[in-house]
């Protein structure tokens, strides 16, 4: 087992959440590790991406407290920010930028000049050789996806936080996909991810309940 | 470096001497990328770049339409009417600085990167100040010689503008950012900002009339340059806490 | 001080503390008003220019004193709850935002009627009218920029960013229309830029803003007492009020 393993660790503690008067979940811990697979469960609305956007630290509307390797957020959010790699519903891909454009950008606001053939390389393994020079906007949704999970590739970071990255994408790349995310858990990383994909069955992977009413089940 | 850094799961490809990890490195390579992608995306939609500007020519028309096109008339309300048409001409381009970012999800990144998220808005309103601002205050004498404006206050005009549509795209700035999440944001844009314009307007409008008369520009100049001083020191900062709010919401 | 900010996390104690603080403020109002109104229009002397039209002021330099000292307020409240995430500090700022528009709106009004017998026009541009004016404008806007989020808590952290902008910008405003007017207008007489007033004049002037002010913390206290029933109204101690009053 990797070294890396016992320092990676997000918690959550008596998490809340209040949108609209309803609270989506309350008095809610979690404890994610390295080489986990958390898939957050639930039925539309119960807060799943809600629950993933305070977890990277986008929300600031809740209660309760965040750890990330056992500090509190607020002391080590810099270093936080530098090992999360988060998808969110919306690919992030300007259509006027070709896919290869794009990945420059996101490689540089990660503080790296990166290369060309880096990011060649990484457009391969998502099955898009061909398309590196072909404005986003005329490439389809789920090629447009595949352009964003290019970035776990390309930016090795430990903790990635998925909101539904399966939107879209094909029989093989779903495939392709559940392989790269056990990979990734089995290296040290530590996956967190919502989505309505049925995951293969393995070690690594965890789930939690997200249900109406707001009562969280953690289990397995 | 953090610890997990060296032996990353992920790939064995990246090397250490890829990654350009001190921190003056990583700001500037990403401050640089944000300028470059930014300029890129309005290049390629020309026709945004260009509309600021047929506004611009356009509202001026309007006024010798619906005033008089007696030429005394018009020397002596052109710095006014200049300025403010400039003025509404950069607002209209306003709302689309962070509309783009935010309906495509990347503005969602923006907002995880470790770097401080005030230079990187800074960096997409300068670009927006080289493609609409500048444009603005380069055009404006060619309009004023169509206003009459007399002789002796192009160069200031120019300058003015240029100067004073700085601070306009630093100061609507806050308002695209925080009305960017909202679905009629545009107007409610044009409501914030406009009231805050109005020292830019006073001063800007303030030296092409002083260098009509034949002096005291400079000290409008030198306003506005104070002026901008201040909104870059400040206006950076509301930008990053009003895109986060947006995001919230 | 710390132990205070703490209280006021508390909707319900700054409900109670309110319940007995409104009674003195509002009692302070009226009696302020009253009297600074009878002071002012029946016995304070008519002035040497404008005759008795200057009695405008007894409404005209209140409502303006606190218009701009409302707009101060609702930006500290703004910081306040940006820094300590107060909740009562927010919804005080919620309400105080359309009574600061009244109170701008006021001083506008009075300052036009005031210009009747003075100018012999309802409007002028003079550098306090236009100030308010554009005052009038910031207050628009922040009220504006509440109503249109969905979610509380980015309207609220929104209007909180958008009031301390406005306040930084109010002195500049300000100044910037001071110049601009005395650029374009020669020196007329401006509306308070006289000699000193004697005492039998600025003596109801100041019961009056005293007045206006005690007004304005009264009417505050009442509606942040309602808005916190309004927000909390799931809790049990909100539900325990509404079945004792019964």
């Amino acid at each position: 087992m990797p070294e890396c393993a016992l320092t990676l660790s997000l918690q959550a503690r008596k998490l809340a959440c209040e949108r609209d008067d309803r609270w989506l979940f309350e008095d809610l811990d979690l404890d994610i590790h390295a080489g986990e697979i958390v898939r957050i469960e639930g039925p539309n609305g119960s807060g799943k991406t809600t629950l993933l956007k305070i977890l990277s630290g986008q929300l600031a509307d809740y209660q309760g407290e965040l750890y990330w390797n056992g500090e509190p957020m607020r002391e080590s959010r810099q270093a936080f920010l530098e090992s999360l790699l988060y998808l969110g519903h919306a690919p992030g891909v300007k259509a006027a930028l070709t896919p290869l454009e794009n990945l420059a950008w996101y490689q540089a606001l990660a503080g790296a000049r990166g290369n060309e053939a880096a990011r060649l390389a990484a457009l391969e393994s998502v099955g898009l050789v061909g398309f590196e020079d072909v404005p986003a906007g005329q490439l389809s949704a789920g090629q447009q996806r595949r352009v964003a999970l290019a970035r776990l590739e390309l930016t090795p970071r430990p903790l990635w936080v998925l909101d539904e990255p399966f939107t879209a994408i094909d029989r093989d790349g779903v495939a392709a996909l559940e392989e790269r995310l056990v990979v990734h858990a089995r290296a040290g990383g530590c996956v967190l991810v919502t989505t309505h994909h049925e995951l293969r069955e393995t070690a690594e992977l965890r789930r939690v309940r997200l249900g109406r009413g707001g009562q969280p089940h953690a289990g397995h | 470096m953090p610890v997990t850094d060296a032996r990353s799961p992920a790939t064995g490809r990246r090397t250490p001497a890829e990654e350009a990890r001190e921190p003056g490195g990583g700001l500037a390579v990403a401050l640089w990328a944000t300028l470059k992608r930014d300029l890129v995306l309005l290049m390629r939609r020309r026709s945004e770049v260009l509309n600021p500007l047929v506004f611009f020519a356009l509202v001026i028309t309007l006024f010798p339409i619906g005033i008089s096109p007696d030429p005394q008339l018009l020397a002596t309300i052109a710095p006014g009417l200049l300025w403010v048409a400039a003025l509404l001409a950069a607002l209209l381009s306003l709302d689309s600085l962070f509309r783009g970012d935010y309906d495509d999800g990347s503005l969602e990144q923006l907002l995880l990167t470790p770097q401080p998220l005030p230079m990187l808005a800074l960096a997409k309103v300068a670009v927006h100040w080289l493609l609409t601002g500048l444009p603005l205050s380069l055009m404006a004498p060619v309009l004023g010689i169509m206003l009459s404006l007399p002789a002796g206050s192009y160069v200031t005009l120019a300058i003015s503008l240029a100067l004073g549509t700085a601070s306009l795209s630093l100061i609507g700035a806050i308002g695209a950012a925080l009305t960017v999440g909202l679905s009629r944001g545009g107007v409610l844009l044009s409501l914030l900002v406009l009231p805050l314009y109005i020292p830019v307007l006073i001063f800007g409008a303030g030296a092409v009339q002083a260098a009509i008369l034949g002096d005291g520009a400079a000290a409008h100049l030198a306003i506005l340059g104070a002026l901008l001083a201040l909104a870059l020191m400040l206006a950076p900062w509301a930008m990053a806490a009003s895109l986060r709010i947006s995001i919230n919401g | 001080m710390w132990a205070f900010i703490n209280k006021l996390r508390s909707p319900k104690w700054f409900y109670a503390i309110g319940a007995r603080l409104q009674p003195f403020f509002w009692l302070a109002a009226v009696v302020l008003i009253l009297v600074g109104t009878v002071w002012g229009l029946a016995f304070a002397p008519a002035d040497y220019q404008q005759g008795n039209s200057f009695r405008i002021i007894y409404v005209h330099v209140p409502a303006a004193f606190l218009a701009q000292s409302i707009f101060v307020s609702m930006a500290v409240c703004g910081l306040v709850f940006m820094v300590w995430k107060i909740k009562v500090v927010d919804m005080a700022a919620a309400m105080m935002a359309p009574l600061g528009a009244a109170m701008t709106f006021v001083s506008l009004f009075s300052g036009a009627v005031w210009g009747v017998p003075t100018w012999g026009t309802w409007w002028m541009w003079d550098a306090r009218l236009t100030s308010m004016l554009i005052l009038l404008f910031l207050y628009l806007g922040v009220i504006a920029l509440r109503g249109a989020f969905s979610s509380r808590d980015s309207a609220s952290r929104a209007a909180s960013v958008l009031a301390m902008v406005g306040v930084i910008n109010i002195p500049i405003i300000k100044y910037s229309v001071d110049w601009w007017y005395t650029l374009h207008q020669p020196a007329t007489f401006t509306i308070t830029g006289r000699a000193a007033m004697p005492m039998e004049m600025w003596a109801p002037l100041l019961i009056m803003v005293m007045g206006f002010y005690s007004f304005f913390i009264a009417v505050t206290l009442m509606r942040t007492r309602s808005e916190i029933l309004r927000r909390e109204s799931n809790k049990r101690w909100v539900r325990d009020l509404a079945t004792e009053e019964r």
